[in-house]
């Protein structure tokens, strides 16, 4: 009998049929993304070697909510580090420099530390989390390794009929190369 | 208006491309030539060196190191505030710049981020071999112990603990964030096993925009994270001295003087690096003499806080009347160690005027030996601070035992050296060492309307 693999459900989804366009120039990227909204395209993928603000501008996407995550750990790390500091003062009390028992001053650069720390880690782990959600709600699409280096690259999901519109409409903002993936 | 079209034109890079960028940070991962080989080798060699000696010390005790009353901290305490040191200007110019968006720190800010990692790695080893019983290091750590013993918050020792492991911890994530697109655009150009290396630690990256959108934010709170941990990490390095009633040490000045020192250090040691690795490498279109000349410009501002610091110090020691403040600040100028203060005062507080000239801040061997001067200058600050005025502490008359360091300190510090620039060569040439994706940042991107000027 034949064992599947364990992550063959997440490795091997099928392929989302859809519209791969390749762009040389930044302004067709964006007039693409333009029109693609104006006739209420909205699940379609943008892939740029680098970040420019002309590409999130036409998205216009909600903001990302990492910023909660490096927040809520920045809160929890300053807590746990008042919280370590002054119990374990308390739990062995001894008198050191003359300052009293649980002495917040000193305290400060342990609460500081522990902000960077925690607010640094749940960032990371909010942007994991964030990309592998995104990944898992788009599917397997097409991809060409020209968009790390110096191609722009939009993905549309659409089959049937919708097909030729989508890649008419592509060729008309200045794809180089538009094909059926 | 956007950010885009407020940001001044791009004057660093004529004539480069995307693809180009791409091709010439690729070409730094092919096959290592013989002098890699060598400064390799050479770097092991000194590895090496440090390791024997670390072994004669673990086996045989601290007494091999030069201790001697009241100088129980010396060369292994001076290499660990200099490497805390080296590693400031690589925060500086990642997360710092970054937020004040300086486009030039684009070309160099992954040598300075690297360098940044494998200085508080090598940092991290001194205060563990200074504790003499080096397998009880974890007592540092506050954990639950049969005798219910807890570290002391109030001492500055802790503090720096805490404020290492962060800072290890949050350059290394800083590194690790800037290199996932990159890695992604290296494995789309490179094949056989590199390909294989670059698709696993590449993490999946494409550049999608949904991948980009959670990205740049969070780079951005990394940035903001790391900014304010810079100026704590050697502000709490220095708490190390401030906090203890030796003359000068029990100074309110130390926390800016040494964190100006740090990022002075640092950035002499970002060109010592990039001057070689630019012409090995050969990336003389990407990292040009506008980024070495902004480099001596912070290294120009930093020397010159340095040298209000040297200033102002022993102006307070001499204006504060016959106390031990100014007998110690007599015995750094004129006592048994008068070479070392010197050294000290001449490259930190003197040499830097030099880069107040044009014609020195564009000359990049003038910068080169600058930079190593620098690094010499500000190892002796270190070594000055601890050792010397632990040495010439004038209030006990029983100290006049003099402080002699040995091979075995000399070896550590040398093996200090060989483990910084082993890992820093097996870095540049394994991952990319300049920023692609944010290089392309500061070309113009191709617009049609551009493409369109050039064929007509």
């Amino acid at each position: 009998m034949k064992i599947p693999h364990p992550l063959s459900p997440i490795l091997d989804r099928p392929m989302t049929p859809g519209v791969l366009a390749v762009f040389q120039h930044l302004d067709g990227t964006v007039d693409a993304i333009r029109e693609l909204k104006s006739t209420g395209h909205r699940d379609f993928t943008v892939y740029s070697p680098l970040a420019r603000h002309e590409i999130e501008i036409a998205l216009a996407q909600p903001t990302s909510p990492v910023r909660a995550y490096t927040l809520i750990g920045g809160i929890a790390g300053c807590s746990i580090g008042a919280w370590i500091a002054l119990y374990m003062s308390y739990d062995w009390p001894i008198v050191v420099g003359g300052k009293t028992i649980g002495s917040i001053p000193p305290y400060v650069v342990i609460m500081f530390e522990m902000t960077v720390l925690f607010g640094a880690l749940t960032t990371l782990l909010g942007v994991l989390f964030n990309i592998l959600l995104s990944v898992r709600q788009r599917g397997r699409i097409a991809y060409d390794p020209r968009f790390t280096n110096d191609r722009f690259g939009i993905f549309v999901p659409a089959s049937g009929t919708q097909v030729t519109r989508v890649e008419s409409l592509l060729k008309e903002c200045g794809a180089e190369e538009v094909r059926h993936a | 208006m956007t950010m885009t079209e407020i940001r001044a034109p791009e004057r660093t890079h004529e004539g480069l491309t995307y693809d180009r960028v791409t091709r010439i940070v690729a070409h730094t991962l092919g096959n290592p030539s013989k002098g890699y080989y060598a400064l390799l080798g050479a770097a092991v060699t000194l590895l090496a060196v440090g390791v024997i000696c670390l072994l004669y010390l673990l086996r045989y005790g601290l007494g091999l190191a030069g201790y001697s009353m009241p100088t129980y901290w010396a060369i292994y305490i001076t290499c660990f505030v200099f490497w805390v040191g080296i590693a400031h200007s690589g925060t500086l110019i990642s997360a710092i710049l970054f937020l004040f968006r300086s486009g030039w720190r684009t070309a160099v800010y992954r040598t300075a981020e690297a360098m940044t990692v494998f200085a508080v790695m090598t940092a991290g080893l001194f205060p563990l071999i200074h504790i003499g019983r080096q397998w009880f290091f974890y007592w540092l750590v506050p954990y639950p112990n049969q005798r219910g013993l807890w570290p002391n918050f109030k001492s500055p020792l802790v503090w720096d603990e805490f404020a290492i492991g962060t800072y290890f911890t949050v350059s290394t994530l800083f590194l690790i964030m800037g290199l996932i697109p990159d890695v992604a655009a290296i494995r789309d150009v490179s094949t056989g096993w590199r390909k294989k290396l670059y698709t696993i630690t590449g993490l999946g990256w494409r550049g999608t925009n949904d991948q980009w959108r959670h990205y740049r934010p969070a780079y951005l709170y990394l940035a903001a994270l790391a900014t304010p941990l810079v100026l704590s990490v050697h502000s709490v390095v220095s708490w190390d001295f401030a906090m203890a009633q030796v003359p000068a040490w029990h100074e309110t000045l130390f926390a800016p003087y040494f964190v100006a020192g740090a990022i002075y250090s640092g950035c002499a040691m970002v060109i010592t690096l990039l001057v070689p690795m630019r012409r090995l490498f050969r990336l003389d279109e990407v990292v040009t003499v506008h980024h070495f000349e902004n480099l001596a410009k912070l290294c120009l501002l930093t020397g010159m806080i340095v040298c209000y610091a040297y200033s102002t110090e022993n102006f307070v020691a001499w204006y504060g009347g016959p106390t031990p403040e100014r007998a110690a600040f007599i015995y750094r100028a004129f006592g048994r160690f008068w070479w070392a203060g010197w050294t000290m005062n001449i490259c930190n507080a003197f040499l830097p005027w030099l880069l107040w000239f044009k014609k020195v801040r564009t000359n990049i061997t003038a910068l080169f030996v600058i930079s190593i001067f620098v690094n010499l200058g500000m190892w002796m600050e270190r070594f000055v601070i601890i050792a010397v005025h632990l040495a010439g502490e004038p209030f006990e008359p029983y100290v006049r035992a003099s402080y002699n360091a040995t091979w075995a300190d000399w070896g550590i510090m040398a093996g200090s050296f060989g483990w910084f620039f082993m890992w820093f060569l097996l870095f540049v040439k394994n991952f990319p060492a300049v920023s692609v994706s944010e290089v392309k940042e500061e070309l113009p991107p191709p617009r049609r309307a551009a493409a369109a000027a050039r064929h007509a």
